[in-house]
């Protein structure tokens, strides 16, 4: 029992509200909003410490036993995953300064990036579906402030079709929960992993868990349900699109690696082979519009999507290499989006446009900017020893131990694809004729460099390091492929 | 009870549905407010509808008796929710109407050429 899992969700909800008080006071807003984010960030930090040395932590709210009361759960996957949006949030922070515009920082920006916060590290924290439901919506709302954050006509029309996909399938998780609890009677995670075992009816609990696919495969931006994603986030200005394209689809993300290994496992044959075949088509899907599009935001906008499907693929095999790969790539993703979105910013502000057709040339100009996409890009793509390779390559691995062996042959020749897609922002936009570039003075750029250059050093070392963080992945593997170790942390209270 | 529950429900989504899919953006908002209300609905009767006492422990009252307080709860967090999302909704349709000079879904297609 300790209640240092509930930090990463309080500390920014007080600096969110503390914030809405003054929101012209612009300098004392930034200061507090990246006081905030570094603070959530300690509090994570001391929070993974904790549970590597003493496994999973959980509390259960009001002191009531744990099914009747709303438990918060943190064990090291949600640990690592609070830690890494808390770093992002940080980073959002400090490139949102010269990005943003003084305008929008003066109109509720960073309490809004901050209430973001809150409600995705409580999705990663709860151990209630319910009060994942809750969490999710906290997010959504400050989701929904942000994409239309400043009302531009695009983002005006783009933020109804979001709103609307969301209303819709935040309606389908309603439902599906009360589905859920009408055949179980309970809606406690741990409590849920206790009891579907024993119910012998499993052909409705499979229509459940496939609808909770549907609603998580509706944040998650799986292969059906993707078609909101690209329009949505191609609207907003770069922090937040950066934020969104971080953050926002792993929480479903989470939520499918969540359920369809703690509980939803009564039909295996049925439902994680589904997982697999969508994952693949959501990849398929995803390098299509890569490689379509002349657009530096869209081209990465679909990386998002072949992401979300390399990372469910691993989760479906549902073997030790596959569960730790996704973990391991989860966790890369969410880092090289956000630090790829950040560079892309720096090259659309450059050019004055996010065509490459328009661009060229650039390595001449700001060849130290060049060589941080390049390591990006690769890192994206999974060139070793860069961060997306030992996720990648522990994902095929598992699908080669699996039944779904031809998914990783998929996985395996999509990654050309995507180094393709990221390499040719490269070649169109730093080689090339060099084409006149927007006059920026020297500290602006360095205001938005630094944070991203950190965020590229953070991904090398993720990867060449990965020998040091792979206790911590095989340690959350480990408890998801072990649901009684989550179920005793959880009912012994 | 459950049985006419259960019709009630297949006809708020019903409706919610076909408005969702008009054009007209008031209509579409009128739709999502529907949905809500199905799915409220249905987590109310999945609860079970049985139970005559109130879910407080007394003298004479067996387990089965009471009502489940639960779905109650939890309908009441959703619909705080949805009445949260319902109204930022109809001002972000209202704004855009100012804005865009149009709520038919059709003209705010939008394709990456134009704006």
């Amino acid at each position: 029992m300790s209640n240092l899992l509930l930090f990463p969700i309080i500390i920014p909800l007080f600096f969110a509200t503390v914030l809405m008080i003054f929101p012209k006071r612009l300098k004392l807003q930034r200061f507090l909003a990246a006081t905030g984010a570094a603070a959530t960030l300690i509090a994570a930090l001391v929070l993974l410490a904790k549970v590597n040395a003493e496994g999973v932590q959980a509390v259960t709210l009001g002191s009531w036993p744990a099914p009747f009361g709303i438990s918060m759960v943190s064990d090291p996957l949600s640990a690592l995953l609070v830690v890494t949006t808390s770093i992002i949030t940080l980073f959002v922070v400090f490139y949102s300064f010269p990005t943003i515009g003084v305008k929008r920082e003066q109109s509720f920006y960073y309490p809004a990036v901050l209430f973001l916060m809150v409600g995705v590290n409580g999705a990663f924290t709860t151990g209630d579906i319910f009060n994942l439901f809750v969490f999710v919506e906290v997010l959504l709302m400050a989701s929904y402030t942000l994409i239309v954050h400043g009302g531009e006509k695009p983002q005006l029309r783009e933020s109804i079709k979001y709103l609307l996909v969301n209303i819709i399938s935040s309606a389908l998780f309603v439902a599906a929960v009360a589905f859920l609890y009408s055949v179980t009677g309970t809606l406690n995670m741990a409590d849920l992993a206790v009891k579907i075992p024993q119910i012998e009816e499993t052909g409705i609990l499979t229509v459940i868990a496939v609808m909770f696919l549907v609603v998580f495969g509706f944040k998650a931006a799986i292969f059906p349900l993707y078609f909101w994603l690209p329009g949505s986030y191609y609207s907003p200005p770069v922090p937040i699109l950066a934020l969104f394209g971080a953050l926002l689809t792993k929480v479903g993300v989470y939520a499918i690696m969540r359920t369809y290994t703690l509980f939803f496992t009564m039909n295996i044959a049925f439902t994680h082979e589904l997982l697999g075949i969508i994952a693949i088509l959501t990849i398929l899907a995803g390098c299509v519009g890569a490689l379509a599009y002349f657009d530096v935001k869209k081209i990465i906008i679909y990386n998002i999507i072949i992401a979300v499907g390399v990372i469910l693929f691993g989760i479906a095999q549902l073997n030790q290499p596959g569960v730790d790969g996704s973990i391991f790539y989860l966790l890369h993703d969410m880092l090289i989006k956000a630090a790829l979105f950040f560079l892309v910013g720096i090259v659309a502000v450059l050019f004055g446009t996010t065509d490459l057709r328009k661009m060229g040339g650039l390595i001449k100009t700001y060849p130290f900017l060049g060589w941080t996409y390049l390591v990006a890009a690769f890192g994206l793509a999974g060139i070793p020893p860069l961060s997306g390779f030992p996720g990648k390559l522990l994902i095929v691995q598992g699908g080669f131990e699996g039944p779904q062996f031809w998914g990783s042959i998929v996985i395996l020749a999509t990654s050309l694809i995507v180094l393709l897609s990221a390499v040719r922002i490269f070649i169109y936009a730093f080689w090339g004729e060099p084409v006149e570039t927007v006059p920026l003075k020297k500290s602006v750029f360095n205001q938005m460099f630094i944070p991203t250059v950190i965020l590229v050093a953070i991904t090398v070392v993720f990867g060449v390091g990965a020998e040091l963080f792979m206790p911590f992945i095989s340690g959350a593997g480990e408890v998801l492929l072990n649901p009684s170790i989550y179920i005793d942390a959880v009912l012994k209270e | 009870m459950e049985i006419i529950m259960s019709v009630v429900i297949g006809f708020l989504f019903m409706a919610a549905v076909y408005l969702m899919l008009s054009k007209s953006l008031i209509r579409i908002i009128i739709g999502t407010g529907l949905l809500s209300h199905g799915a409220h609905l249905l987590l109310l009767t999945m609860g079970g509808l049985g139970g005559i006492s109130p879910p407080v422990v007394a003298d004479g009252v067996s387990v089965s008796d009471y009502a489940d307080p639960l779905p109650q709860a939890l309908i009441l967090t959703a619909i705080v929710i949805s009445f949260a999302v319902t109204s930022f909704f109809l001002v972000l349709a209202y704004r855009s109407y100012q804005e865009l000079g149009t709520d038919n879904m059709d003209l705010l297609r939008g394709t990456e050429d134009h704006e």
